[in-house]
């Protein structure tokens, strides 16, 4: 059976009431969820003998501005036992900016969430240090939001005295 | 002079002499203390800041601070062209611009569905392994400079020296190239630099035999090295380790093996895997690879055939500028590319590459517009910095500095 | 005729004690090695055989800003570095210069960006601006042949308005 059935079977046997949608661009596959189970799928999609996605390579989110669900989460895993890479994804919206943290599965999402969240001001729910990372702490505004200008807010950001 | 007996000095003096071993006193500052290392600090590689929490001078916590050269590089890539983009990624790794310029443009053909002809694939190969070999010589000899052996770091250099000379012949600049175009290569390698790779291909090897010869069996660079920054097979994974650093740690993982891209199907070479796991480990790893992609560069040489350096597509291919100049449709495409951009279809793609420091991926989301909508750059550099609490506890300072020296970030790609 | 010449037959030498000072300094500048990024590679590749800093007397890098005259700011400046870069330029002793190496020091350069700072002269005095991205060896040396000729032109009256730093000297009465 190839991967890709494997995958989405054993997805659908597991979590029937996760909203899951596949599929497929340039060779490369995507599933989508509803973020409540973002926990639990990394979890089995970690912990699974057949698949062991041990590698988590990328975390990040996608601005889609003017869209019901603004941002989407997304993750690049990876399985060495296959050499397959899998793309999940979840929605979140502006309204309700939150997502459950999945440092407890991938040690290395610690980081990739504190640069998400202070790129687009998504919170990871229970992080274990949820603070900024690029910009500094007292910064108000999160760069990577499409309404935010490539050349900043002038006086965000002070300088030291000549 | 006669030398001092035992009974020439005071009995009181040798009294309090002999106590001195069992000293104890009350520590003002109970034994523990806040050090700051960076972000201006010779060690730290740039612009990386570590807070020690010490115990005496064993390190008990350590916190990271990143984000004093952030340049907002996906931002600015939302703004400009498929085109425009690429001399900016020769800055964020910028000890190996080619191999960025490579990943930037495979992602963008993957995005695009754009097929190269197979002489610029190994013209690629050749810049993309001759990178490796630049980025590791430095990373050996800052790493040997940050553990006190100079000359180690004077020599590496200089053969850092040669491939800056190669790259000054095949693209007109030595440090930072943008050479690659989407679809191709900017011009083809002449047949000059294609002769100053095969010299300096047959001597690297016994001129990195020189340089190890000062480190291999040097007593003091072993015993600093050996079990220090120690991170098991496991942790590596779970940390998102790739690339020599994941390989010291016994795990046989390359990307161009497991995900073979451009014609790394077609050459033979070995991965080096060290199972220890410490800053001796990493070291070995890197100087075999140099070893390994000299290998690489020598098949890509004797491959090699003469033929068409850019893709046939006017619609998303730059021409070559005599032809611009010349025919009447080429301006045309040539205008367009420029003004409004390659028009990929709407998708999302993410392409990583076996970068010098490890995985090196960009993710592109596409709206169909000139611009990307969203580029995320995957960098190496970042993920293994986020290690650096796990690996320096327990040790004292000056190995946190071999330790930070050990796993080889560049803070231009950390920070982005 | 030269210096030794002149010595042996006389056995003095007139000339100002300003001149002495200002040549004596300008061909031992200790250079504080601001590497920040891709230009912090190019400073290291003067400093190696090929283009040999040496010979210009200012192979001493020194990572501490107390043994500084000559601050090289090599790479692109963030509003978040911005006040580490002032706080090192401040612990250097007077007299001191700085170069700004590379497009984006000078100008902020390919980098228009909400988090680089366009051009260090906001918040620095700069003496070289040196073009370049990032400039070559050689240039970083034609910069500082640059640095050493107006160290060379500088006499003590231009350090009159130099204010000593105020020591707080707590008397016990």
């Amino acid at each position: 059976m190839e991967l890709k059935e494997l995958i989405s079977q054993k997805l659908q046997a597991n979590f029937p009431e996760a909203e899951l949608e596949f599929s497929e661009f340039r060779n490369e596959f995507n599933v989508k969820f509803n973020k409540k189970f973002v926990n639990p799928i990394c979890k089995f999609l970690k912990e699974d003998s057949e698949l062991e996605f041990l590698l988590c390579e990328d975390i990040t989110a996608v601005d889609w501005a003017k869209r019901k669900n603004r941002f989407t989460v997304v993750y690049h895993i990876f399985s060495l036992k296959h050499n397959f890479r899998l793309v999940v994804k979840a929605d979140v919206d502006e309204s309700d900016c939150n997502i459950d943290t999945v440092s407890s599965v991938w040690k290395t999402s610690d980081w990739q969430e504190r640069e998400t969240y202070d790129m687009y001001g998504i919170k990871f729910n229970n992080h274990p240090d949820l603070r900024r990372i690029y910009m500094p702490e007292e910064f108000e505004y999160y760069p990577l939001r499409k309404e935010f200008p490539l050349l900043g807010i002038p006086g965000s950001l002070p300088l030291p005295k000549k | 002079m006669d030398r001092l007996t035992k009974d020439d000095v005071h009995p009181k003096i040798l009294q309090k002499l002999l106590e001195d071993s069992d000293i104890t006193f009350e520590d003002a500052l109970e034994n523990e203390m806040v050090l700051n290392m960076g972000p201006q600090h010779p060690a730290t590689h740039g612009v990386l800041r570590l807070l020690l929490r010490l115990d005496g001078e064993t390190v008990v916590g350590c916190v990271p601070d990143v984000g004093y050269l952030h340049r907002g590089y996906e931002k600015m890539a939302e703004n400009m062209s498929y085109y425009e983009f690429i001399p900016h990624t020769d800055r964020l790794d910028y000890i190996s611009p080619m191999a960025n310029n490579v990943a930037w443009v495979l992602a963008v053909e993957k995005l695009a569905g754009i097929e190269v002809p197979v002489r610029a694939q190994y013209i690629r190969m050749i810049i993309a392994e001759l990178t490796r070999v630049a980025s590791h010589l430095v990373a050996i000899g800052s790493f040997a400079m940050d553990v006190g052996a100079l000359t180690v770091f004077l020599w590496t250099l200089r053969e850092r020296e040669k491939i800056m000379d190669i790259w000054d012949i095949l693209c007109g600049a030595r440090f930072t190239n943008s050479y690659t175009r989407v679809g191709g290569v900017a011009n083809d390698a002449q047949p000059e630099a294609l002769a100053l790779v095969k010299k300096f291909i047959d001597e690297i090897d016994s001129n990195l035999s020189e340089c190890e010869s000062l480190l291999n069996t040097n007593r003091i660079f072993i015993e600093r090295l050996d079990g220090v920054g120690v991170i098991s097979k496991e942790d590596a994974l779970s940390y998102g380790y790739t690339g020599p650093n994941l390989r010291a740690s016994g795990v046989e993982f390359d990307l161009r093996r497991a995900t073979p891209y451009l014609q790394y199907d077609k050459v033979d070479f070995r991965i080096p895997v060290f199972t220890e796991g410490d800053c001796l480990a990493r070291y070995f790893v890197r100087a075999d690879e140099v070893r390994e992609s000299a290998k690489i560069v020598k098949q890509c040489l004797q491959l090699m055939q003469p033929g068409e350096i850019k893709a046939n597509m006017p619609k998303s291919v730059l021409p070559q500028k005599v032809e611009v100049y010349s025919k009447m449709e080429e301006l045309i495409h040539d205008f367009m590319i420029v003004n409004f951009g390659i028009n990929p279809p709407v998708g999302e793609v993410y392409h990583a590459i076996e970068g010098s420091k490890g995985e090196l991926g960009f993710y592109l989301v596409s709206k169909g517009e000139g611009h990307p909508w969203k580029c995320k750059i995957r960098s190496p550099s970042f993920i293994h910095i986020q290690s650096l609490p796990h690996l320096v506890k327990g040790h004292m300072v000056s190995d946190v500095v071999a330790i930070i020296g050990s796993i080889d970030p560049i803070m231009g790609e950390a920070d982005k | 005729m030269g210096l030794e010449a002149k010595l042996n037959s006389e056995g003095f030498l007139v000339t100002q004690l300003d001149a002495v000072v200002a040549w004596a300094r300008k061909n031992s500048v200790y250079p504080m090695p601001m590497g920040i990024s891709c230009c912090a590679i190019e400073m290291m590749a003067a400093a190696d055989p090929k283009y040999d800093i040496a010979r210009f007397g200012s192979e001493v890098m020194r990572f501490t800003p107390r043994q500084c005259d000559l601050m090289i700011v090599a790479g692109t400046v963030t509003y978040k570095m911005s006040h580490v870069v002032r706080k090192i330029y401040d612990q250097m002793p007077d007299p001191k210069w700085v170069i700004a190496m590379g497009a984006c020091t000078s100008t902020g350069g390919m980098y228009r960006s909400y988090s680089v700072v366009q051009g260090i002269d906001q918040f620095l005095p700069v003496d070289v601006y040196l073009a370049g991205c990032p400039p070559r060896p050689d240039n970083l040396l034609n910069a500082l042949i640059q640095i050493q000729n107006k160290i060379g032109r500088t006499r003590a009256r231009d350090f009159q308005n130099l204010k000593l730093p105020e020591l707080n000297v707590i008397q016990n009465n």
